[in-house]
């Protein structure tokens, strides 16, 4: 009982405390670096697409709003043919970022981007990619992974050995 | 069934599996690689080590590889031992260690054995700091990628592609870490079962190069139970679509009948259904000569009633490669004295004459699954490695059940590989082959004989003579050569438990059949138990033969010109492929309407008044009869665009337009089939072919996707944010949706194999009573043909007489093509690229004769047409006989066997 | 024919009265949480917010009154009437001040306690005929728990029954001229303002509609005007039970200085503040917690009071 009417003491003089609430408008909100707003595809630090089209990010997604298509160049490299957003059923919950191996997608600080027309917010490849890499500037996918496609000849990924002469019996 | 000890526990197990096989069908999840139930044991990648117990108070245990230990009463054995936990970890720890980081780029990456397994055992760190070696790749041909960097050395697809699939050009090469499977040099893979390897590899060495080109990973896949369209033998698939579009197609394990493969046919073939020539809504031709134009449903149905009302003599054309429902439906639209097959007579009465060789039961036809246990088969005239690839593949394992037969004599038990592989190399099985050139069995055939289409069928009954001589018609004028040769496949025949004769219609023979049936007889007389087996044209010749057609396209054609017919109705045939192009024009001008059901745009539909877009086989459920008689029921994978549906619904429409009461009841498939198998006791087994469309597995329909399916909420998003309800789908018990039970569905309704921790085709093991037997439950299908009990006893007596033939006549057989020689999968561009140039082929010694080489044109003329084509030397080919491609693109068409001419082509020079 | 005429007046000012502070009070609820939560609250709509009312007010007009198909149509509209009109009727017999009172009834507060039972059926039939899980299970603890309390939320008002000698409310302020009831009815004041929160189902005690556990309780399948009925309902209920207990415990209109009509809504504004108070600061029990504090502290407890007060009144009686 005494600490029912101690708490609402306690909870009464909150009256004479100062205001948490930022008044977003006229006040600009603080930048935690781990915010999770607007999605963005990156580039690779070679400026090209870091997106292989692997699919993770739909997979993960709790509100599957994310589809894209494979598509592949000359090489054989992997790209999205199209990328899109649904943002009108996007919880920017960050799974994406979480399952991407090529950090292509992330999360970035910005969330000013409501719109009167539900069908403004569906973002496709061209609304997504930014010019730059992001968040983790050195990573590129293609110098660690095993396949060749154009990035750099079989064998020359960071922690590869040449290829094999198959041809050689030698020990 | 003998009872093991497995971690303590009392197990029931089948006698003469092996430990891993047991575990796995006891539901029971141990790792494995190296190990593939079609391909038995080798004990090469130590990842599937249990430890064995002597006895019960045996605690320290030896870790042994069950996949090479025999389950034997009374075995103890431990899979959750940490001991051999953390060996398997360490073993796969080592497989890992050159594995590339490339699962994101990774076409296996989602449903890879190597990923299941991984985490199975429960590694998860490369503690290696040393570099990865890498490989070169190949080019290997338009089906498969190649990534040898991702091998882990388990040897499977050599084991797979040489030693069961006996192609020679992919092979192991180099030496200790450097181990290197490919080809000698990079090209394409020369053998028609390439496909499977990507089903075979644990990884991602081979993958899929069409799927590639448009990927999808697997849990995105909108997947249903399927047929393959591509063949008669039909093998059960699972194709997948994504998108609208069809994306690939996998192996539906049916026991019965095409197991653990498909041939590359069945797999590649798929793409036509994506094709730009698909027809999307109805086209109408108000007059002739002017251009189709698009009207919509409702503008279609009523000039098809126009055309198709009661004052008019309507016949229907029908077709081999549609559903037994949309060939049955436009039987009752026309009534059965209009309906006629869409074929020529002479190739329906072949497939009449197979039809009652089977029903009136010369002798009983085997599943392709048993095809592969017969103790002698006798090929008579029938190119099956081209015709019915997977009967061949069959085959091909004769070599090695004789080994296994030998082996188990000294004790080693049949999934012991490796020992019985090194005898079946160099065995022979007891398999003769009679064909008119030589064929891809040829090489493991204890002996083939090659001849014009008269004197294999000569033969034929030579062996029946010579098996019941009391009875059986005698040939007359044998040479004493062939009645040696009748001799001996006559006794291999008749010594053997049950012996199979193997025959089709890729000859379009009478004599043929006939031979092939007085065998049977002759061997059920001298109280053999023989199998007779036929390898038809197309996927639903044999439902179409049971369906009973008023005749082929000759008789279609008199009816119109009699004018006791003026409006045709033809759906999904392309009549241009069936018969010479101056007899389908003139049968479309003799009539006054032709209304065309079909998918693709062909010259038939060119022609036609009024074109309705069907359905293509990913897009529609129906029944499909396969040459065994097997119903079988295939689902829409897809939905499709615009105004397609299915050739049934067009004419149910179509019917209730004209008010036919009868159509009114026709509300979804199981409705024609319950019509279906009223009108005709043939078909009474219809109505159980699958569980109907009211059938629910827990109160819900079995969803086509996979609980992970993603983009719900954005693939369609760009068109409008507001998302759709998932398409109805009346017909069948599964649904466009990826909410339903997820337990698994009776077998002819299974949509994809996946199990907890299983996300490879691996996941089958799941769904077997035992590996490598049938599914739980009943493997898909219902025969429709059983043998009567009182057997055939009459012989066909009308043999064959050996004409000789005159000066320059050359007797013309058609030659069938794995890839080119089927419609629709030629338009798929991975199979079109290896697609034959329509050609004529001869014997070099005619060839030398005539004055023409390798390359040379020759005029080719039959019953006064006449073409030109080039010339391809086959030495196997007799004499005074020329072969020609059958149903190539670009090939005119002619009715084969025949008679006729081939001289040189007079050029400019 | 003045005097129905002034009674009309009186009825309808108390009703629009009643109707617009209890709407106000949505704001003011906000605004006061949002103060002892170390925020501002609905700041935004026209000076301090106070538009917020009106904003929230043309929202619910606008929004869709949708009935779900598997509710009993007639009962699921019926039930927010019967709340409103359940809780709006006691206002008759208050005092505001000398004279003004829609009706003095001489069995005033009997009136009010046979009102407030009546306000469970909208509660009751709204959870029952939504035809849905937590509606159901919210109405059945709101069954159980404003019956438990109207047991002894009666039995505490007995003392002040005892004490001013009359159940008529204007008699009852007549009464406390020397000193309020809250002094010698102590015990009786904090049960009945405990008694009071239960009633209108306020936290700590709102598990009828303990928003964890059963979505919105009773009125889960409510939107639109039907959920706006609901929402006033429960603050005229606040509104109600804060003037109760100003009459009966603190002496109603009277005070010093300051007329007559200016007492009352000022005392019935604390407890107001309180209410939100209460809210601010206390976390909700477990029901059955709420159960036996009802059945075996309170109900005691009142009883006691009764028996005391009955005693103390024969002893200086005699």
């Amino acid at each position: 009982m005494l600490s029912i009417l101690r708490t609402l003491w306690g909870v009464f003089l909150h009256m004479f405390r100062s205001r948490e609430t930022i008044q977003y408008p006229e006040q600009n909100i603080l930048d935690p670096p781990r915010f999770r707003g607007r999605i963005i595809l990156s580039l690779d630090p070679d400026g090209q697409e870091r997106c292989v089209a692997c699919y993770l990010c739909s997979a993960a997604c709790p509100v599957d709003c994310i589809a894209l298509q494979a598509a592949q160049d000359v090489n054989g490299r992997r790209y999205p043919e199209f990328f899109r957003i649904n943002f009108s059923r996007c919880i920017l919950c960050g799974f994406c970022e979480e399952a991407c191996p090529t950090y292509a997608i992330q999360l970035t600080n910005d969330f000013e981007f409501s719109e009167y027309d539900r069908n403004n917010m569906v973002y496709e490849k061209e609304d997504l990619l930014i010019s730059g890499p992001g968040k983790h500037p050195d990573y590129n996918f293609f110098r660690v992974a095993g396949v060749a496609v154009g990035v750099k000849g079989k064998g020359e990924s960071e922690n590869e050995l040449p290829p094999v002469d198959v041809r050689s019996l030698l020990p | 069934m003998v009872t093991i000890h497995i971690d303590g526990l009392p197990y029931e197990v089948e006698e003469g599996q092996n430990l891993l096989q047991a575990c796995l069908s006891r539901g029971l999840n141990l790792p494995y690689f190296c190990w593939h139930p079609a391909l038995g044991s080798v004990g090469a990648c130590r990842q599937c080590a249990v430890k064995r117990f002597k006895s019960e108070k045996d605690e320290r245990g030896e870790i042994i590889m069950a996949c090479m230990t025999p389950a034997e009463a009374g075995v103890r054995i431990s899979i959750d031992d940490p001991e051999v936990a953390a060996f398997r970890k360490s073993v796969i720890e080592w497989l890992m260690l050159n594995h590339p980081h490339d699962c994101p780029v990774c076409d296996e990456g989602g449903e890879c054995h190597l990923q299941d397994m991984t985490v199975m055992t429960g590694h998860a760190y490369r503690e290696n700091r040393f570099k990865k070696r890498t490989y070169p790749n190949q080019y290997l041909g338009a089906f498969l990628n190649h990534e040898m960097n991702r091998c882990i050395q388990c040897y499977r697809c050599v084991r797979y592609y040489h030693d069961y699939a006996g192609a020679g050009d992919l092979n192991v090469f180099a030496s200790r870490d450097h181990v290197y499977f490919g080809r000698g040099r990079a090209g394409r893979l020369e053998s028609g079962f390439s496909g499977n390897l990507v089903e075979i590899c644990p990884t991602g060495v081979f993958t899929d190069k069409t799927l590639g080109r448009h990927y999808t990973r697997k849990w995105d896949l909108q997947t249903a139970p399927s047929v393959c369209v591509h063949c008669a033998l039909g093998c059960n698939t699972i194709p997948g679509s994504r998108y609208g579009e069809l994306r690939r197609v996998r192996n539906r394990y049916n026991h019965e009948v095409n197991g653990y493969f498909l041939c590359d046919r069945g797999r590649y073939g798929y793409e036509f259904v994506n094709c730009d020539r698909r027809i999307r809504a109805p086209l109408v031709r108000t007059s002739r000569g002017v251009e189709q134009v698009l009207v919509s449903t409702e503008d279609a149905l009523k000039s098809a009633a126009a055309m198709l009302s009661e004052r008019r003599k309507v016949i229907g054309i029908g077709s081999p490669r549609a559903s037994l429902e949309s060939n049955f439906a436009l039987l009752r639209l026309v009534g059965p004295k209009n309906f006629h097959a869409g074929i020529s007579d002479k190739e329906l009465e072949v497939l009449n004459l197979i039809r009652d060789v089977l029903c009136l039961g010369a002798a009983r036809t085997p599943t392709l699954s048993e095809t592969a246990e017969a103790g002698a088969v006798f090929v008579l005239g029938e190119d099956v490695s081209n015709s019915a690839p997977l009967l061949a593949l069959n085959l091909r394992q004769l070599p090695r059940r004789k080994a296994e037969i030998a082996m188990a004599k000294v004790k080693i038990p049949p999934w012991n590989d490796a020992p019985i592989q090194r005898i079946a190399e160099f065995e022979k099985g007891s398999l003769y082959i009679a064909s008119p050139c030589a064929t891809g069995l040829d090489e493991v055939a204890s002996k083939s004989f090659h001849g014009d289409i008269s004197e294999l069928a000569r033969l034929g009954f030579a062996v029946a003579s010579v098996l019941d001589p009391a009875n059986a018609p005698g040939v007359e004028g044998l040479t004493e050569k062939e009645k040696i040769r009748a001799g001996e496949i006559a006794s291999a025949l008749g010594g053997a438990a049950r012996p199979l004769i193997v025959s089709g219609a890729g000859c379009a023979s009478l004599a043929l059949i006939e031979a092939a049936a007085n065998i049977c007889t002759a061997l059920g007389k001298i109280g053999g138990q023989p199998q007779i087996f036929f390898a038809l044209p197309e996927a639903n010749s044999l439902g179409l033969a049971l369906l009973g057609a008023a005749g082929g396209l000759e008789t279609a054609c008199s009816a119109l010109r009699s004018g006791r017919a003026d409006t045709v109705v033809v759906i999904e045939n392309d009549l241009f492929r069936r018969c010479a192009e101056e007899k389908a024009i003139a049968l479309f001008d003799s009539a006054k309407y032709l209304v065309a059901i079909d998918h693709l745009i062909n010259p038939t539909t060119s022609k036609a008044d009024l074109v309705l877009p069907a359905a293509a086989f990913a897009e529609a459920s129906g029944t499909l009869v396969n040459n065994e008689g097997r119903a079988q029921r295939f689902y829409r994978v897809l939905v499709p665009e615009f105004e397609v549906k299915e050739s049934w619904r067009w004419i149910r429409d179509i019917m209730r337009f004209l008010g036919r009461s009868e159509a009114e009841k026709w509300h979804r498939l199981d409705d024609l089939s319950v019509a279906m198998a009223a009108l005709n006791p043939l078909f009474a087994g219809l109505v159980s072919v699958a569980p109907d469309a009211d059938f629910r597995l827990a109160g819900g329909k079995i969803p086509r996707q996979a609980p992970r399916y993603s983009g719900r909420t954005a693939m369609r998003a760009h068109i409008d944010v507001f998302e759709q309800p998932p398409p109805d789908d009346p017909d069948t018990p599964l649904t466009f949706s990826m909410e339903g039970d997820p337990r698994q569905p009776p077998p002819s309704l299974i949509p994809r194999y996946w199990a907890p921790g299983w996300n490879s085709v691996q996941a089958l093991n799941k769904f077997q009573q035992e590996i490598g037997g049938p599914l739980r439950g009943k493997d898909p299908g219902v025969r429709l043909i059983e043998p009567i009990p009182q057997a055939r006893t009459e012989y066909f007596r009308d043999v064959p007489a050996s004409a000789p033939k005159a000066e320059g006549e050359m007797s013309l057989i058609p030659l069938h093509h794995i890839f080119g020689s089927e419609e629709l999968s030629a338009l798929s561009p991975g199979v079109a690229e290896l697609c034959p140039q329509p050609y004529v082929a001869l014997n070099p010694e005619d060839a030398s004769f005539l004055g023409l080489f390798e390359g040379a044109l020759a005029k080719v003329g039959v019953e006064g047409l006449t073409c030109c084509l080039s010339v391809r030397i086959v030495p196997s080919l007799p004499r005074a006989v020329a072969g020609l491609p059958v149903g190539l693109r670009g090939a005119p068409v002619f009715e084969l066997p025949a008679s006729g001419t081939v001289v040189r082509e007079a050029t400019d020079e | 024919m003045n005097e129905i005429l002034l009674h009309i007046i009186i009825a309808l000012v108390v009703l629009i009265g009643a109707m617009s502070v209890s709407a106000s009070l949505i704001w003011l609820e906000r605004r006061l949480l949002g103060v002892w939560q170390d925020r501002y609250g609905p700041n935004r709509v026209g000076p301090f917010g106070l538009f917020q009312v009106m904003a929230d007010m043309i929202k619910i007009f606008f929004k869709e009154d949708w009935i779900p198909p598997f509710a009993d149509k007639p009962v699921f509209v019926l039930a927010p009437a019967i709340i409103v009109a359940a809780t709006l009727i006691p206002y008759a017999v208050i005092p505001f001040s000398p004279g003004i009172v829609v009706a003095n009834l001489n069995i005033g507060l009997l009136f009010f306690l046979a009102m407030a039972s009546l306000s469970v059926y909208g509660i009751v039939l709204g959870g029952w005929s939504s035809r849905s899980k937590y509606p159901l299970l919210g109405s059945l603890r709101a069954t159980a728990q404003l019956l438990s309390y109207e047991v002894f939320m009666g039995l505490s008002l007995m003392g002040v029954v005892m004490m001013a000698g009359s159940f008529s409310l204007e008699a009852i302020v007549e009464a406390q001229r020397g000193l309020w009831f809250c002094i010698p009815q102590f015990a009786g004041f904090v049960i009945f303002f405990i008694a009071g929160l239960a009633e209108t189902h306020r936290l700590p005690f709102d598990l009828p509609e303990a928003e964890s556990e059963l979505i919105s309780g009773f009125h889960t399948e409510y939107s639109g005007l039907k959920f706006g009925m609901f929402f006033v309902g429960e603050y005229l209920g606040v509104t109600f039970t804060s003037l109760m207990i100003a009459t009966l415990f603190f002496g109603g209109w009277q005070g010093p200085l300051l007329p007559p009509i200016v007492w009352l809504p000022g005392k019935t504004l604390v407890f107001i503040c309180l209410f939100i108070l209460i809210r601010a600061a206390l976390p909700r029990p477990r029901y059955d917690q709420l159960m036996s504090f009802a059945w075996k502290i309170l109900l005691p407890l009142s009883l006691l009071n009764l028996l005391a007060t009955a005693g103390v009144l024969l002893i200086l009686r005699k």
